[in-house]
């Protein structure tokens, strides 16, 4: 089944006084369980391609479906509901709420879900001990390193078992150990739970990870490579 | 405790000194509040009972049209057993029937036009602070006794002392030439020098021989247990009266419209400075809401990404601001209430207001009375503005795209 549709999408932002198109008339099916990587330079339109795709940003055209909802038209509130109920996001700066701990952060969209506390909880648990982060539950994100930090936004964009994760550039601030090791738990929840993965990277060693590899240019899909054939 | 309420309780030890400093402010205003409420309003009920103590009472039974034109002839029949019934049937002293008539007042030099009272010696110091107020001499020794008590300052304009003889001279209730000899049994003080000038005292039953008056007099000062039970009071009183009797209650607020109007005035400037006051601490609260929201424009992107409305976000700044408003309010009123507390014991006076205490009949040191009403007023009037003042940020969060606040730094 297609997770994501998108049909044609355009968007041009404006940048002093050029325009700039981030997104060309873009059109790709992405398959329920995928793993795609999204792969451009800087400023190719694969974050404008991820924020369509995750109701963070509306295309000037076209159509973004999830999971057989039509997105682009929805109001901010019932975006803000799918994003909380069908999609995980991972970002490149791990983006976690400085003022909860690691256990908080992830029980964040669950309770903003209305889960109740004890499954909340013991889910938390068992997502950090999952992402190897058992133990630091108690700990601030100041108190962690940076790749302690992104296992925890991962454990955070996973809790409320998303069919979709978006990753916007995950590993651009890990080492490359690191970068592995989180390219390693990605495979590993795709596998094991069929979560699709959409990774926004330019970085070469997570596009070896990736089943589909979708290589963009000025806002154009100019390559869509499986590799799974390769 | 629900995400939002940690979030914000949270949020706002991010920036201790700012949260501190705007909840200081907050506090420093509700303690100033507090302070000049309870001083205010402890002054207006001082300011009400000295005066209304004089004389008035708070209420007094009349007949019709004697408190707008008090011509002698506008009588109440049978003052006397009127007001046993009324004392009876309230089961309180407080209750003192009284004649009142202006006069010339002629002693062996001198002559003045003052005002008389004729009073129940029995149960005028219930309702009166003139018979304590005796500074030489003493007050009636019975109710037909031909007596005289006198202000301090006509004493002295008539030339006389005590045992000396005053000369009245009047017109009776029917029209008639009237005239008596009084001895000077007392003369009072009250420190409001027109009283002391203009008014002298006699006995009721003496005022009704000189002037007479068959029984009948001009009002009943009736006092209630406390200032809040006036209303009752009316009510009880009037129900009490003689049926197809057209006597009427006035209450304070009528018989002394200038002591309301004093006050009122005085409200209006007061609450335009605490109006002033208010407004400052608001905008205190929007400038801290304000920043610590655009400081944290990215974050609430990240969180509206991960699937926070945001209605919910608003109301996050929302409780953030509540949060720190109750503590300005909790920390202000427990404040204020200690320094006005402290200020009730040792007195507070305001050098150079003495000849202004005196005119508004209040002491040269005041006590302010702290009550639930000064209390809790102007703190959660601050509390209420500071959420006003906090909407502004918070509908902020509804105008923002996930997109754009991710991009700010």
């Amino acid at each position: 089944m297609t997770a994501v549709s998108c049909i044609d999408l355009c968007k041009t932002y404006r940048q002093g006084d050029q325009d700039i198109k981030a997104l060309d008339h873009v059109s790709i099916d992405i398959q329920e369980g995928g793993f795609v990587c999204l792969s451009a330079p800087s400023g190719g339109g694969k974050t404008t391609l991820l924020n369509a795709i995750g109701g963070l940003d509306i295309p000037d055209s076209g159509q973004v479906i999830v999971a057989g909802t039509r997105i682009d038209n929805m109001s901010k509130g019932d975006l803000a509901d799918l994003r909380l109920r069908q999609i995980g996001f991972v970002f490149q700066a791990y983006n976690l709420i400085p003022v909860l701990t690691a256990q908080e952060n992830v029980e964040f969209v669950m309770q903003v879900q209305g889960m109740a506390a004890n499954k909340r909880r013991d889910r938390s648990f068992a997502i950090l001990k999952e992402v190897g982060l058992e133990g630091l539950e108690g700990r601030r994100p100041a108190e962690m390193s940076g790749g302690q930090q992104q296992r925890v936004a991962v454990a955070r964009a996973i809790a409320s078992r998303p069919a979709l994760v978006l990753a916007d550039e995950p590993t651009a601030n890990l080492d490359s150990k690191t970068a592995g090791e989180l390219m390693e738990l990605f495979k590993m929840l795709n596998e094991l739970h069929g979560t699709t993965f959409v990774i926004a990277t330019h970085d070469q060693r997570v596009m070896t990870f990736a089943k589909r590899l979708i290589r963009m240019l000025d806002g154009q899909i100019v390559e869509d490579i499986d590799q799974r054939a390769a | 405790m629900s995400i939002v309420l940690r979030l914000a309780w949270r949020n706002l030890w991010r920036q201790p000194r700012r949260t501190w400093l705007t909840t200081g402010a907050m506090v420093f205003s509700n303690v100033l509040l507090v302070f000049m409420m309870s001083f205010q309003f402890g002054m207006y009920d001082l300011m009400i009972e000295n005066t209304l103590k004089i004389f008035t009472g708070h209420v007094q039974v009349q007949a019709p049209g004697y408190l707008d034109d008090k011509k002698m002839r506008q009588t109440v029949a049978d003052i006397v057993p009127l007001a046993d019934s009324l004392r009876t049937g309230l089961k309180s002293n407080k209750v003192a029937a009284r004649g009142i008539t202006f006069a010339l007042a002629s002693s062996e030099e001198r002559s003045y036009g003052i005002m008389i009272y004729g009073v129940e010696p029995g149960f005028e110091p219930e309702v009166s602070t003139v018979p304590g107020l005796i500074i030489e001499g003493e007050y009636f020794s019975g109710i037909a006794a031909a007596e005289i008590v006198v202000g301090s300052v006509l004493a002295r304009n008539l030339k006389v002392g005590l045992g000396d003889e005053i000369t009245l001279l009047g017109s009776g209730v029917d029209g008639s030439f009237a005239a008596a000899v009084a001895t000077v049994k007392g003369i009072f003080e009250s420190g409001v020098v027109d009283l002391d000038r203009n008014i002298a005292e006699i006995p009721l039953q003496f005022f009704d021989d000189t002037f007479y008056m068959q029984g009948a007099g001009h009002q009943i000062s009736i006092f209630a247990a406390d200032l809040n039970d006036v209303g009752d009071l009316q009510i009880d009183v009037q129900k009490m009266l003689p049926a197809g009797s057209n006597l009427v209650v006035p209450d304070w607020n009528l018989l002394q419209p200038g002591v309301r109007q004093a006050i009122q005035a005085d409200m209006s400037s007061a609450f335009f400075m605490y109006f002033v006051l208010v407004i400052l601490v608001s905008f205190s609260v929007l400038n801290t809401q304000l920043m610590s929201v655009l400081e944290r424009t990215h974050e609430f992107g990240i969180v509206m990404a991960l699937g926070l409305r945001p209605g919910r976000l608003g109301r996050l700044v929302l409780i953030e601001t509540a949060l720190m408003g109750l503590m300005g309010m909790l920390l202000g009123m427990l404040a204020g209430a200690v320094v006005t507390l402290w200020v009730a014991q040792v007195g507070f006076s305001i050098p150079g207001m003495d000849e202004m205490a005196v005119q508004f009949n209040l002491p040269a040191t005041m006590h302010p009375s702290l009550t639930l009403f000064s209390l809790t007023t102007g703190p959660a009037v601050v509390f209420v503005f500071t959420i006003l003042a906090a909407c502004y940020p918070a509908l902020r969060m509804h105008w923002q795209k996930p997109v754009e606040a991710m991009r700010a730094v």
